[in-house]
Formats: C-alpha cells, structure tokens, sequence
C-alpha cells in the first residue's frame, strides 16, 4: 500500500516537473535571451545587425571593443567607477563594521534608538534630501570630486550595511572574544584579531553588494558629476550611447565590457550576491 | 583601607562608562553622523526650503503655503507626473508579482537545475540601468527590433500612448527576478504537510496554489506590495534614460519633473517641496498598511 503511494507520488511529481521545466525554460529565455542577444551584437557589424537582428553573427568583429573603449573614454571611466567601488566598500565596511560591531557586541544605551533611526532611514525617499543635498555639496566644493561621491554611497548604503554585519556579528561566538580579552586584547586588537577573521563571509557580502550598486549606480552620478574627466561608467555610457546610439554593434560591445565583470563575479559568487541583495531589499 | 576602596571604585565607574558607553558610540559616531550630514541636514533645509521660492542661487524668499498651493491647484505638470507614478504603481504591484509567484511557484517544485534556473532568473538584476536600457532600446527599435517580428514598425518609446508602458516592462524585466527570489525563499518555509494534505484532498494545481502556497507566503508578498509601492515615486533612471521625459512629457514623472525644476528651471524650493509630497505619499503607504496590520490583517 505505502510503496504503491509512494510510487504514485513519485510519478505524480515526474509528470509535474516536465511542466514546470517547461515553463521555467521560457522564462529563462526571457531572462537570458536579451543579454545574450547584447553579447551577439557586440560581435557584429552594424550592417549585419540590421540584416540579420536576432541570430548568430557570421563573422566575429571584435574590432568593435577596440572603437568602444576608444570612443567611449573607457580607459578613464572604468578608472573613476573603480575608485568610487573601492573607496566606498573600504569606508563601508571600516565604519559600518565598526558600527555592526559596537550594535551586535555591546548594546550601548542609545542601541535601539540607533536600529529605528537606520531602518526609518533606509526608507526615506531620496528625493526628500537629494535637492539641498546637491547645494550643499555645491558649497563645499564637493561636486565633481571622488570624496564628495564616496561620502554620499557610504552614507547610503550605511543602513544596510549595519543591518547585515550586525546580524552577522550575533550569529558569532562569544567566548573566543571573552578569551582574547582575558589575554589583554583591546577593542581594536578584538575587532580585527577575531571578528574579522570570523565574519569575513559577511564582510565580503557587503562588499559585494555594495560594490555592485556603486558600479551600477547612476542618478547620483548624474547629478553630482558634470565634468567628463569624472564620470563614472554609467553616465558616460549614457551620453555614449545619446552620441553614438545608431552605432548598434558599438554599444552593445561598450555595454558588454561594462557587464562582463559584474556577470563574472556574479557566477563566481552568486550565492553571496542572492543572499546579500535580497536580505538587504535595496532598490529597482 | 577605606580611601583605597574608593579610589578603586571611581577607577570601575571610569571604567565602565568607558567600556559600556564611550568606546561603543565611539565605534558608532563616525558612520552615524556622516549619515546624518548626508540625510538628515539636507532633509531639514529642505523642508525650510520648501516654504520658500529659492532658486538655488542666493537668497530664499519664506513664501508659506504657495508652493503646495501651486502643486495641488495650479501646476497641471505635477498632477500629470503624479498620475504617471500611480500608473507605474499600479503595473509594479500586479505585472512583476504575477511573474514573480508563477516563476517562484514552479521552481519552489524543481530539485534538478534549481541553482541554474534561480542564478539565469535573478541575473537580470545585476545588470546596471544604463545597461538593461541598451539592451531595450535595441529590442523596441521600429526597424529590426522585436515589434516587428509581429509585423508592428512603429516606435514604442516615441509614442506617447505606449513609452511609458514599454519603459515599465523593460524595468519589470529587470526587477521581477529579485521579487521571485524572495518569494522563493518564503515558499521553503512553508510545511510540507500542508501540500501532502492538499494532495490527498485532489486539490488541483491552482488550489494548491491559492490554498497552500499564497496563504503561506502572504506576509512577503503584502510587505513587497508596500516596498514597490513606496518606490513607484521614486522612478527616475529608466525613464530618464530611454525618454528624458518625453514624447512631448508623456512619461514625465515625478522624479524627472523634480529633476528639472531643481537643475534646469532653478526652482529649487518648488523642487524641495514636490520631494516633501513624496516622503508623504510613503508615510501615507506605510502607515495604510501598520492600519490594516492592526485590523488583524496578518502583512
């Protein structure tokens, strides 16, 4: 009687599951097809493009990376977005770390104050300060400069970042810290001693996390950034493509080497990036 | 004997305040208050701003109510762009959910190639704006885009009946992977006895699926409802990207009107104020649903 069920189960569940691959399939073309279809340009000719739109190229151009990177100025932009990558993950994950770790370890008076302030502010919408934001960024001195970016993407991504280490942070044991501290460990010697060798997996979520949206973030930069020299990948690629948006073959090239890092740690690292980007419920 | 007790004892309340006070807010002082110097500053100018008619340049003249007043009475550009955010809204909170609960449904099913089929649906969100644009610009193109395989050559984004809609799906493209994903996930959390139970009932694919996996991930769903809802009034890069705006403002929102009374049309204040009935419209969304999570609705 049970392994009749079970069988019936089991074939139940097979005839299902060719359903739902089915569709699964379609919708996996539906994902993929357009970003394959942007490498598939990226090696054709502009007139190939138009003879033939959707299928396999005939015959590889890979000259048309040579004229992006040429005309699209990527040499610098791909300098400037890495600085901005680089300067705001150390800075986030120095001080948010910090912050993580003062929240998750000590419960200072004042913590919870602190965890309504962050959330309430992760919420805020960002039209509510952008504009003074801007003028006051303007007085400074700031705009146009890698600090005055960097100190915005680290505030931004502040509530998100603590939230993350700190729930990494209480997942650790207490007693190797405790130990340290027995043997005459400072705070500071505590905190890069032990913790971060024990929470890296979510430091290097953070990282990435954070890492990705400064390299595909662009509203700040438009607005922040009005000198070419400074731009950022993405809205150089944005007045690339308004300057050159016939030259189908050419932009898709720029657009591919603009992906091909996030794409190749993405599959390295996808299930950081899943966990990271879905626990912190950015933005779309 | 006594005074060497005390000296001790004023040494561990040093101590302590040290420990337990000023070296945790130490550790947290520098992040908190470049946030506050980035969100917070600016938001309280901003509100001062928003009573005034200050250009960006020089002095702000205090002008009350009138910038509101102008908002909600005169400026047809502001009711029309606020429009369009409830038309985005209304798209976010039924298109990507209805793909996201029919992807996730299916692939909650799947043991084999789950991992392949979750990384190829989420990738899309990686992907930076400017990029996915391309991307879509390429695929609405009227001369060998996708329309015209069905035989349609005219340009979805350069009509005004049809650019909004077409931009809306192309972010839906790129957004409707995360939304599954976390769906997913609160799917892995619902007990299996409960589909043997809908099994042994005869209970169909919808039933199940109505009965069993909709009730058992509802707070997820109804939260998500809330976030997109919230960030419908914050659209700005995929329009400003593929359209700017146009066809003459046909998907100007709130965000690119913003945009341009704050950069282009020097109005500041007026720009400060529209960013204000933003943060109200959300405080409005927020506190709806704490309303009907009180009324024993479970979100």
């Amino acid at each position: 009687m049970r392994a009749q069920r079970e069988f019936f189960l089991f074939r139940k569940q097979r005839e299902s599951n060719a359903f739902n691959h089915f569709f699964l399939s379609i919708l996996v073309v539906f994902s993929l097809g357009p970003v394959v279809l942007l490498g598939l340009n990226s090696v054709k000719s502009n007139s190939e493009i138009a003879l033939n739109p959707l299928g396999l190229p005939r015959q590889v151009h890979l000259d048309n990376f040579a004229n992006a990177w040429q005309k699209g100025e990527f040499s610098r932009t791909f300098k400037n977005s890495v600085i901005l990558v680089v300067g705001t993950v150390a800075a986030e994950l120095v001080l948010g770390g910090l912050a993580a770790y003062s929240l998750a370890r000590k419960n200072p008076p004042g913590a919870n104050f602190v965890m309504i302030y962050l959330l309430v502010a992760s919420t805020v919408p960002i039209w509510l300060y952008l504009v003074p934001l801007f003028f006051l960024w303007r007085q400074l001195g700031l705009l146009n400069t890698y600090h005055g970016l960097i100190l915005i993407y680290t505030a931004l991504n502040a509530p998100f970042s603590i939230f993350l280490l700190r729930s990494y942070l209480i997942g650790l044991p207490v007693e190797l810290e405790d130990a340290a501290r027995v043997d005459g460990a400072n705070e500071l010697q505590v905190l890069l001693r032990i913790i971060v060798p024990l929470a890296w997996p979510g430091f290097l979520t953070v990282g990435l996390v954070v890492g990705l949206g400064i390299w595909s973030e662009f509203q700040v930069a438009l607005i922040f950034v009005h000198k070419p020299d400074m731009f950022p990948v993405t809205t150089s690629y944005f007045k690339f493509t308004d300057r050159f948006g016939r030259d189908w073959a050419m932009t898709s090239a720029g657009a591919f080497m603009m992906i091909a890092p996030v794409l190749i740690l993405f599959l390295a690292l996808q299930r950081r990036f899943v966990e990271g980007l879905t626990q912190g419920g950015v933005k779309f | 004997m006594l005074g060497k007790l005390r000296i001790n004892r004023e040494y561990w309340t040093r101590y302590r305040v040290m420990r337990y006070w000023v070296v945790p807010w130490l550790f947290m002082l520098p992040i908190l208050g470049l946030h506050a110097f980035v969100v917070v500053f600016p938001a309280s100018q901003g509100v001062y701003y928003s009573f005034t008619d200050w250009s960006g340049i020089g002095e702000a003249e205090f002008i009350g109510l009138r910038n509101f007043e102008e908002m909600f009475f005169e400026d047809q550009s502001h009711l029309d762009a606020l429009s369009r955010n409830i038309q985005w809204m209304l798209f976010f909170i039924t298109v990507p959910f209805i793909f996201a609960l029919f992807g996730s449904s299916l692939l909650a099913k799947v043991r084999r190639g789950a991992m392949i089929y979750r990384t190829a649906l989420f990738m899309p969100f990686i992907l930076p704006s400017v990029v996915t644009a391309t991307i879509w610009r390429y695929l609405y193109n009227p001369r060998f885009g996708l329309p015209t395989l069905v035989g349609y050559d005219k340009a979805l984004l350069g009509q005004s009946d049809t650019a909004l809609w077409a931009i809306a799906f192309a972010d839906n493209w790129h957004f409707w992977g995360f939304l599954m994903v976390l769906f997913l996930t609160a799917m892995q959390g619902i007990d299996p006895v409960l589909y043997d139970a809908a099994k042994v009932d005869g209970a169909s694919r919808w039933e199940e699926f109505w009965h069993v996996t909709l009730p058992g991930i509802r707070p997820v769903v109804l939260f998500m409802m809330m976030m997109v809802m919230i960030w419908a009034f914050l659209v700005f890069d995929y329009i400003f990207i593929l359209t700017g705006g146009g066809p003459a403002g046909a998907t100007e929102v709130l965000g690119i009107d913003i945009y341009k009374n704050a950069f282009q049309r020097f109005e500041a204040g007026y720009a400060a104020a529209q960013g204000i009935t933003i943060c109200l419209f959300a405080g409005l969304i927020v506190s709806v649903f704490a309303m009907l999570r009180k009324r024993g609705w479970e979100i």
